[in-house]
């Protein structure tokens, strides 16, 4: 059952990344890239990393799909009538596109994954389904990347705030 | 019995191909933008498939910092955009050529 859980998700996540790609309109490529990480976060479920599906709904389906749905809909992003990419673009990106999946299947072929088995001890959960777990790694190992990204955030805040307001230099420029 | 790290790595392959695709094939600044968070997810599904399957939490941790910084990312990335289209009235990669001489 997990096995056609599996091909369902990631049939789902491709044809929905195809989606973003191919689609004219930003708020159609927005909402197939909302549908992508719903089928990622399936993915991550099915690894039994509930929390981190969990969290990738959220922020990214919550906060980041509808900060592009905002600016979407505030800028007038559309581009006219223009087609959305000349045919030079395509072949290009084409060639980019068959070399990563040369060298993606280069390296399936050859390196035994299939080997790999997962390490289940009888009667644990698995890694990942305990949020304990999570916790102790956060304010142990990685307790000195946690206050650095939180700093992160407050410098990508103060950013957005600097970009966002109306320089008055440029005001008087005008 | 669940589907083999090879089949998640070769899908997160694969997701990560279809973004990069659509950064070089797309000429709006917020669709190369969406097909960089495609790249990122792509990225953080491999880092889960390795985790899974190594039985560490190192990389679900990993995971958490990439969430972490996607998101700032995608603010600051966003109101640079705007900005952008404030100051030249377009977001399409193509018209952005003030560099040119």
């Amino acid at each position: 059952m997990p096995h056609v859980l599996f091909y369902f998700f990631a049939f789902f996540t491709v044809i929905t990344a195809v989606g973003v790609i191919v689609n004219k309109n930003a708020v159609n490529a927005a909402l197939c890239l909302l549908l992508s990480l719903v089928g990622v976060a399936g993915l991550f479920a099915l690894l039994d990393a509930y929390l981190l599906a969990a969290l990738l709904v959220l922020v990214y389906a919550g906060a980041v799909v509808a900060l592009f749905l905002f600016i979407v809909m505030l800028l007038d992003v559309q581009g006219g009538v223009r087609k959305p990419f000349k045919p030079m673009t395509a072949i290009a990106s084409a060639i980019g596109l068959a070399l990563l999946l040369t060298g993606l299947a280069t390296l399936v072929n050859r390196t035994q994954f299939a080997a790999v088995a997962v390490p289940t001890a009888v009667g644990q959960a698995p890694v990942g389904a305990v949020l304990k777990r999570y916790a102790e790694m956060l304010f142990t190992t990685y307790l000195l990347p946690v206050q650095v990204v939180g700093f992160l955030l407050l410098i990508s805040m103060l950013g957005v705030i600097v970009l966002s307001r109306k320089h008055p230099v440029e005001e008087e420029t005008k | 019995m669940n589907a083999g790290l090879s089949e998640y790595l070769v899908l997160s392959g694969l997701l990560f191909a279809l973004g990069f695709f659509g950064v070089l094939l797309r000429k709006n600044t917020l669709v190369i933008y969406m097909c960089l968070e495609l790249m990122l997810v792509a990225s953080t599904l491999a880092l889960v498939a390795f985790s899974r399957f190594n039985g560490a939490l190192d990389g679900h941790i990993f995971v958490f910092f990439i969430l972490t910084v996607a998101a700032a990312e995608v603010a600051v990335g966003l109101a640079i955009i705007v900005a952008l289209f404030r100051k030249r009235q377009t977001v399409q990669v193509d018209e952005l050529n003030s560099l040119k001489s």
